[in-house]
């Protein structure tokens, strides 16, 4: 016992509330350990813009090239989160863009050739996605068979499907509802006017948050860095603003995307199931014994991620005024590639749901510069398949990386 | 089986020839004539085991003397084919781990089971997140800041030193992570905590960080046990030792008044070779108390 007892009046004294680091301090020390977090991808997002603005002889930064550009990643966006969520869970799912096209296709078949109304053929298409995304979630959640394969299976089957659905290889859209979601755009004053409250809303929540938290006794972020994520907020809004003003105004494809982005932006950050969703893609056998069911988890992210799919489908034959039976081959490789290059991990348990936003602009930028320059698919493709690869190793890097030097 | 199905004479392992340590009335934990078969191989033989409040006991035994298997019985992952479990003096039925849950019987395992890209507030509370109801049912965000008060609480109480609560825990140190599956127990008011190789991965400082802790939820009034097979760090922390082989109890030592080298004989069985032939444990367990 008496050696015990020297070992138990151990000095175990608290540490002392070292003073918090300055921002320069903070910017230093983060340059130092190569973590950079968002910034190499917004370098290289500028980087590509300048690069198709001065190839495309000032055409890409045109008002209306840019609101084109926005309109044209609603898709991407809507693949691209769900392909986030399917990611964050360590799963993969290779049917996302024949279920978008499949369900794009009930739509139009729905509206144009049954003659659906259109609030009857918008949730036929989406409640087929959101059945869809449960049967893959049975085969990958309870049978454990390989969501590569099941999803194979889906993407291969589906395309039979939409195949069979249009025998005639594509059927135009009529409804103007319909057409109309992707060509208008929410105008002066009520785009400025929107995005007013949210910003309010979200500083008032930040303000209330150190109220909380210093009642509570707890740490304080210092105030220039909670002073610093508002004002980014608010630089970001005003410049996508001042875009979206400078044409006709804010697509509504857009709006929708941005409402799918903030709610699960709440959803994962601040309920128990985006908790549990990130528990499941961290550890899943810990997240099994913390009593998570992660049966269920699995199945309601598949079956998310597939209704997301729906809905950017919806989008997708909305703009194209009309549904194919040819699914856009580089689909479902932009929206998993515009969530790994958001920093979103392919080993799950990593990401964020703005890495979409990024990540689809950079694609979209891409696709849209390679499109000024008159080049056609066989380039685009090529293009795409190399920054994939580029995304997708500075992710296995930066998790061997973690693996090893922070323990 | 018959000859193993009947609980051992009491007697042999009565409280009272323990000594001074806080061992009146009732165990947190009793396990009598526990027996378990995988197939032909008998893991457990009529093995009886108890740990009071407020006492660190060490479990410990060459390789498949049994250690696991007892301790997967107490957790519920494991159902012993015979025997009976009393937690706080009454009759309890574990059959899932779920059961030794409600029962605040906790096992840390030696993975630990943390989710390395979770911070350690997430993952003290996960699967048992607190929430604020925003609105009834439909919104009900968790509520951080009551989760991170008590996490900086229960830690402190551990005396564990992080840098901060929110960073993820696979940036932590092996002890830290360790004190983080501890404390995890302790928010989930454990009264028994069973710890499997707590200090097996660990360095000597951080091995001491853990010692540490493990006499201050003694000293906080819960049943530790503790699975090792390292014999210097069982010495250090515990107040007795009860020593498996080939799915036996043979021996059970005070720490005060033992060597490491008689726990090493029970637990290779040198110079009690003859135990073996009588194939009981209550005379193992006689003979090695008579040795004491």
């Amino acid at each position: 016992m008496t050696s015990q007892s020297s070992t138990e009046s151990a000095p175990v004294a608290p540490t002392p509330a070292a003073a918090p680091p300055g921002p320069f301090e903070v910017l230093r020390k983060r340059l130092f350990q190569g973590d950079l977090g968002q910034l190499p991808v917004v370098l290289t997002l500028i980087l590509i813009a300048i690069f198709f603005e001065i190839t495309s002889k000032g055409i890409f930064f045109a008002p209306q090239n840019l609101s084109n550009l926005i309109l044209q990643i609603a898709t991407i966006g809507f693949l691209g989160l769900a392909a986030v969520l399917v990611l964050l869970i360590a799963e993969i799912d290779l049917s996302l863009a024949a279920v978008a096209s499949l369900c794009g296709a009930v739509l139009v078949v729905l509206s144009a050739t049954k003659g659906a109304s259109p609030a009857v053929a918008i949730i036929s298409a989406i409640v087929v996605g959101a059945v869809v995304g449960l049967v893959n979630g049975f085969f990958i959640a309870v049978l454990r068979v390989p969501s590569f394969i099941v999803t194979l299976a889906a993407l291969i089957g589906y395309t039979g499907v939409l195949i069979h659905l249009l025998p005639n290889a594509s059927i135009r859209l009529i409804d103007p509802f319909l057409s109309g979601i992707a060509a208008n755009y929410l105008t002066f004053p009520w785009d400025v006017l929107l995005p007013v409250p949210l910003i309010a809303l979200y500083v008032l929540m930040q303000l209330w948050t150190r109220i909380r938290r210093q009642r509570a006794g707890l740490s304080q972020a210092p105030l220039w860095e909670v002073g610093a994520r508002a004002g980014a907020v608010v630089v970001v809004s005003v410049l996508a603003l001042i875009v979206f003003e400078s044409y006709r105004g804010i697509p509504f494809s857009t709006l929708i995307l941005v409402t799918a982005l903030l709610v699960f932006w709440l959803i994962m950050r601040f309920t128990a199931f985006g908790r549990h969703v990130y528990a499941v893609g961290g550890n899943a056998e810990a997240a099994r014994r913390a009593g998570i069911g992660v049966v269920g988890i699995r199945v309601a992210v598949f079956t998310l991620a597939s209704t997301l799919a729906a809905v950017g489908g919806v989008l997708a034959a909305s703009r194209a005024i009309s549904a194919s039976a040819q699914i856009n081959p580089t689909l479902l490789l932009d929206a998993i590639a515009a969530a790994v290059i958001g920093g979103v991990s392919l080993f799950g348990g990593r990401g964020s749901v703005w890495a979409v936003v990024l990540g689809s602009l950079i694609i979209g930028s891409l696709e849209n510069g390679l499109d000024l320059l008159n080049q056609g698919t066989d380039v685009k493709l090529m293009v795409e398949g190399v920054v994939l690869l580029i995304a997708v190793t500075v992710d296995a890097i930066t998790r061997r990386r973690n693996a090893t030097g922070l323990r | 089986m018959a000859e193993y199905a009947s609980p051992n004479p009491s007697g042999n392992e009565a409280p009272g020839a323990q000594g001074q340590t806080a061992q009146q009335g009732e165990p947190a934990l009793r396990l009598t004539g526990i027996s378990k078969a995988f197939g032909a191989v008998q893991a457990l033989r009529n093995v009886d085991f108890e740990v009071y409040s407020g006492e660190v006991v060490g479990l410990v035994g060459d390789n498949g003397a049994g250690k696991s298997t007892l301790i997967k019985a107490i957790s519920g992952v494991n159902i012993p084919d015979s025997g009976q479990i009393f937690v706080g003096g009454k009759h309890a039925t574990i059959t899932k781990p779920a059961d030794a849950t409600n029962l605040g019987i906790e096992t840390v395992y030696q993975d630990l089971a943390l989710c390395d890209n979770l911070d350690v507030v997430a993952n003290l509370f996960l699967g048992r997140e607190e929430r604020n109801v925003l609105i009834p049912v439909i919104a009900r965000p968790l509520d951080e800041i009551d989760m991170e008060r008590r996490a900086s609480a229960v830690l402190k109480q551990l005396d564990v030193k992080i840098p901060s609560i929110r960073v993820p825990v696979a940036a932590l140190s092996g002890g830290q992570r360790q004190s983080i599956a501890v404390a995890k127990t302790i928010l989930r008011n454990a009264q028994v905590v069973l710890l499997d190789e707590p200090t097996a991965a660990l360095g000597v400082a951080q091995t001491r960080q853990v010692l540490q802790m493990i006499r201050r939820l003694r000293d906080s009034g819960l049943a530790v046990v503790v699975i090792s097979h390292n014999l210097a760090d069982v010495f250090e922390v515990v107040d007795r030792v009860v020593v498996l082989r080939l799915g036996q109890r043979v021996a059970t030592f005070d720490v005060r008044n033992t060597t490491p080298e008689q726990v090493v004989s029970a637990i290779t069985g040198a110079e009690f070779g003859e135990i073996m032939k009588s194939d009981g444990a209550a005379n193992g367990n006689a003979s090695q108390e008579n040795a004491k």
